[in-house]
């Protein structure tokens, strides 16, 4: 780990100034991706701005159909709070399987969208669900938010505080973890919503996506069958170790195919 | 404390310190003024060294020195060493390339050595190693054994023409292709043996310290055999004489060989303390335990076998490739030679037996002994072949291994061994039983209806433990003796003390070895110490690797002999009987036949101060020593039985079912054994089915150099095993005992294979079995 200031504002406003007046600064919520790559020096921020201290961006609430979640709420908050478990299951069991028992009492919602990795569970059930993402400047929609490899919508200073799920008709998350690491492999969120059917996959790809051809499917008839002969195209997805994009491929279709069956 | 101790599942004395967090480990210890070391390594996996620029660095404040190769060089510190001299088989000795701690002029894989930098904290030391400029010329890396003999490809090492370290070969090669001249059936594979990394859970660590007064050096280090280390640092690399060197080995958060080797990092930081006048300490990260560790494993094999019309084994030749990593390390050539071709006549009367092993350098880190050592590799090579031609002779797994059990002991296989004493139908029954064999069709058919893919395999190993007759591997080409040594020591008001030459790094001793004493002499467990670790302490050891604790254990039974008769000889003075009367009852010495007795601690105060015996006669005091070096090897062995299921769709393989019956000769610790068992048999499922060492083959670079990518077994990996025992008494040493330890990680790999196999219906399969490749399998069926 390089020498950096640490930084604990006590408001978004001071948060942002201290952005400004910071060179290279980071905001930090969790720190579950930015440390371990702090500790590894491949990162070398000037700054680290810890927005643990913010009052007010951890709640959880449902409101207007929608369940509307922090930036700041732990994973393992998410995942055993009676209000999602009763409004979507399917995000509050996407969360506990986020990591470890570790991650997940310091890891949160905000930290992992705002990261984007290619392989976290998050992104899915943003997508999934057409969820919203309000920052300290704007509202963004979650089709708009996730642009790439480790890259949001944000811009520089811009910090999330809250995220607004609409509740679904029903909806489940298959995540296929990858043997090692426990991150996605493969993760297929399949939500039926009153805009439509969604189906978002992470693990496979750069970035999180929305399969399409699946949900014109579903859209038809909301059953596994529906999906289970979808070939995917295998030539964008990612190949390493743990699996060759045609293996990716396949996964989407099963774990696709998995979560229409057990969505509820 | 009136119950037997021995046999006992009594619960470990040192767990309370290690759950608690109270341990001291290397890290653990700070020494006054210690100064902080951080290792600049090889980014690349083949290159030259043109010039190394440490002037920018060395500026740094707080940095207090910069050390390479060249400064070993001047010091005229030797470099690393194999201890184990193997001939290849046209008689020429092993061409071991020379191994300087710190890399000279060349860096042979990504993680290589190149300089120690030395600062006031750990993270000045690594702002300093940034700014070393090293200017390479990089070379092409050769990365797997199948091509590190290739023309064109990367030489490592001058000394070894197309990087052959040896070719060795064992048995009869005429009697062996007679054999298959004879056969109604030849059964082949093709196997590789996945290159495993060890993953201790304490990262190794080094302290090195100088005393100017005193002209000693004292190394605090994560070792396995802390004698063996100082044995090697002063007689080959030349740190400093013995008694100028002492060697502490604390508590160890485990090994599985890995801390058995002499490394770089420990010579150096040693060598530069007295260069920098401050203790220098280093603890290595997870990622440089990753690249420099040695690795296990890593063979490549062609096995073939030949069998007569009923399945009677005739004869076997194998022939094997063995990566043995950018150098020899400590006892890296002894893994795929004598701990690996002796163990190929498997539980079986096989009349000719032939093997050859290439030995080569790769780009990668150095390879040498890892939890069973060459026997988990003999293990896989002949359970794969024996699973394989039962099926393709249409015989149950089961019978064929009956039909060629060896059944009169003593046994002399074609390579060497010669096995004491076992009962394998025994184990291979009581397994049959534990998994309920005869309703394994049913199982098969009810997984079926479930969509699921059903197999079964079977792993009737035997090892060879107890390492080893000194004689013996003398003859072989070991550098050293393989006895141990115990020194007892009764206190005065009756309390013992045992130094013992093993090592426990989570194999229990305290436990056991206390049970032994304590038993012994009928005194309660917690007033016995056992002693270890220190070359200030222990006179001489030679360590704990290689299931030897039978070794061990019996150098003290030897010196608890002596401590005995010469408290007999005591009593008889105090009691006024004949030592011949005095028989130790109970923790008491008692004149047979009469009331008169002594307790023990009675006894040990009696021999302090002798007051009444004559002191010119019998020594005042009580304390024996006993060195022991072993008849022969201990001989475990037994039955592994796995069921896997398999989801066709996803490729995810569950293991369903996992019984162990082990014959380990006598037991003291019913509970550790178990422990060992488990944890034996999870490091087995983590190899077929989880880890692997990977390197890019164009790059070198460690792919799997995280736990991102390396996969350790987890819980939810495992399922619950069935284990029993068996006992046949090991006859070559007084306890009956042949050891544990690495069992379950020899005997559990080829199960896990033989049930996939099965259960997919192909005949080779790759360790491990990802979920990709079982799907990729799958597919290849269609």
């Amino acid at each position: 780990m390089y020498q950096f200031n640490y930084l604990r504002p006590k408001s978004l406003d001071e948060a942002r100034k201290l952005f400004e007046s910071n060179g290279d600064a980071k905001f930090i919520a969790g720190g579950q991706t930015l440390i371990p790559t702090l500790k590894q020096r491949l990162a070398q921020p000037t700054a680290l701005i810890d927005l643990g201290a913010i009052g007010g961006l951890a709640g959880i609430k449902v409101a207007g159909g929608a369940v509307v979640i922090g930036a700041g709420a732990k994973h393992n908050d998410v995942a055993t709070s009676a209000d999602v478990l009763k409004a979507i299951p399917a995000l509050a069991h996407l969360a506990s399987h986020i990591g470890d028992p570790a991650v997940r009492h310091l890891g949160t919602l905000g930290g992992s969208i705002a990261n984007n990795d290619p392989a976290a569970d998050y992104p899915a059930a943003v997508l999934g669900l057409g969820a919203e993402i309000k920052t300290t400047s704007r509202t963004i929609k979650a089709d708009d938010f996730f642009t790439g490899m480790f890259e949001t919508a944000l811009e520089d200073g811009e910090i999330i505080t809250e995220i607004t799920f609409p509740v679904p008709e029903k909806a489940a998350y298959m995540k296929f973890p990858n043997p090692a690491s426990r991150y996605a492999m493969v993760g297929v969120f399949v939500a039926k919503t009153k805009g439509g059917v969604r189906v978002a996959v992470t693990g496979a790809a750069s970035s999180v996506f929305r399969e399409r051809t699946m949900e014109a499917a579903l859209a038809k008839s909301f059953t596994p069958d529906a999906v289970a002969n979808i070939k995917v195209a295998a030539g964008n997805l990612n190949s390493d170790l743990h699996g060759t994009a045609e293996y990716r491929a396949h996964l989407v279709t099963v774990m696709a195919k998995r979560a229409v069956a057990a969505a509820h | 404390m009136t119950a037997p101790l021995v046999g006992a599942s009594v619960r470990r004395k040192e767990d309370f310190r290690f759950i608690t967090g109270q341990g001291h480990y290397t890290d653990d210890i700070s020494r006054p003024g210690q100064a902080y070391a951080y290792f600049l390594r090889s980014p690349h996996a083949h290159a030259k060294i043109k010039h190394i620029d440490a002037g920018a660095a060395r500026a740094i404040k707080g940095v207090a020195a910069i050390l390479t190769g060249a400064d070993l060089a001047a010091d005229k510190i030797g470099g690393l060493i194999c201890g184990w001299m193997i001939h290849s088989k046209d008689g020429s000795p092993m061409k071991a390339g020379a191994h300087p701690a710190l890399a000279v002029d060349r860096v042979r894989y990504v993680g290589d050595h190149i300089a120690i930098v030395i600062a006031d904290t750990l993270a000045i030391a690594r702002d300093a190693a940034e700014k070393i400029e090293v200017d390479y010329e990089l070379l092409s890396a050769v990365t797997t054994p199948d091509k590190a003999q290739a023309s064109g490809v990367a030489q490592l090492h001058n000394e070894a023409p197309r990087n052959t370290a040896f070719q060795w070969e064992l048995g009869n090669k005429p009697e062996t292709e007679a054999a298959f001249k004879a056969a109604a059936h030849k059964v082949k594979l093709k196997l590789k043996n996945n290159r495993l990394i060890p993953n201790a859970m304490e990262p190794r660590a080094a302290i090195g310290e100088y005393d100017q007064g005193s002209g000693g050096y004292t190394l605090y280090v994560t070792s396995q055999n802390p004698h063996v280390a100082r044995l090697v640092m002063s007689a080959f690399i030349g740190i400093a004489p013995e008694h100028k060197l002492r060697v502490v080995a604390p508590d160890v958060g485990g090994g599985f060989g890995s801390k058995i080797f002499i490394y770089a990092e420990e010579v150096v930081c040693t060598w530069a303390a007295k260069k920098v006048g401050r203790p220098v300490k280093w603890t290595a990260e997870r990622s440089e335990s990753f690249l420099s560790d040695a690795h296990g494993r890593d063979h490549v094999t062609e096995a073939e076998m030949a069998l007569d019309a009923e399945g009677k084994i005739l004869g076997f030749r194998v022939k094997t490739l063995a990566n043995m990593g950018a150098y020899l390390s400590t006892f890296a050539s002894s893994v795929p030679t004598y701990l690996y071709g002796t163990l190929l006549s498997g539980q079986y009367a096989i009349p000719a037996i032939h093997v050859e092993v290439d030995a080569v350098y790769t780009n990668t880190a150095p390879v040498d002994a890892y939890r069973g050592a060459g026997r988990p590799e003999a293990t896989y090579v002949v359970e794969r072949v024996v699973e394989e031609a039962a099926r393709q002779l249409k015989i149950d797994p089961a019978e064929i291994r009956r039909r060629n059990f060896v059944r009169k002991f003593p046994h002399q296989t074609p390579v060497i061994m010669n096995y004491d004493i076992g009962d394998y139908e025994a184990s291979l029954n009581a397994a049959l039983k534990l998994i309920d064999y005869k309703e394994w069709p049913a199982r098969k058919a009810e997984a079926k209806k479930r969509g699921k893919l059903r197999g079964i395999g079977f792993s009737t190993y035997i090892e060879a433990c107890g390492l080893a007759p000194s004689a013996a591997v003398g003859s072989l080409g070991a550098g050293v003796g393989l006895w141990e040594s115990a020194e007892v020591r009764v206190t005065p008001t009756g309390q013992v003390e045992v130094f013992t030459g093993a090592h426990s790094h989570g194999q229990g001793h305290e436990t056991t070895f206390a049970q032994l004493v304590a038993g012994r002499f009928g005194i309660p467990l917690e007033n016995v110490e056992i002693i270890h670790g220190d070359t200030n302490s222990v006179q001489f050891g030679m360590g704990t690797y290689g299931s030897r604790t039978s070794v061990g254990m019996t150098a003290i039974v030897k010196a608890l002999d002596k401590v005995e008769a010469k408290a007999k000889r005591i009593a008889a003075h105090v009691l006024e009987a004949s030592a011949a009367d005095i028989v130790l009852e109970n923790g008491e010495f008692k004149v047979a036949g009469t009331d008169r007795k002594l307790a023990f601690h009675e006894l040990a105060l009696n021999a302090y101060t002798g007051h009444k015996f004559p002191t010119h006669e019998i020594e005042p005091g009580l304390k024996e020593s006993a060195f022991w070096d072993p008849l022969n090897f201990t001989f475990p062995a037994g039955c592994h039985i796995c069921e896997v299921e398999i989801d066709p769709e996803t490729g995810v393989t569950k293991i369903a079912a996992f019984v162990a019956v082990d014959d380990f000769g006598n037991v003291i610790n019913p509970m550790i054994v178990e422990g060992q068992v488990h944890g034996g048999i999870a490091q087995g499922i983590g190899q077929a089915m989880l880890e692997h060492g990977v390197y890019d083959p164009e790059s070198g670079q460690l792919i799997t150099g995280s736990y991102m990518d390396y996969t350790m077994p987890r819980a939810d990996d495992l399922p619950n095993y069935k284990v029993g025992l068996t006992v046949t008494p090991c006859p070559s040493n007084p306890l009956g005992m042949k050891g544990c330890g690495e069992a379950g990680a020899i005997a559990s790999p080829p199960a896990v294979i033989n049930a996939i196999t099965d259960a997919l219906g192909v005949k080779e399969f790759e360790m491990p079995a990802t979920p990709l490749r079982v799907w990729q399998a799958i597919q290849a069926r269609h």
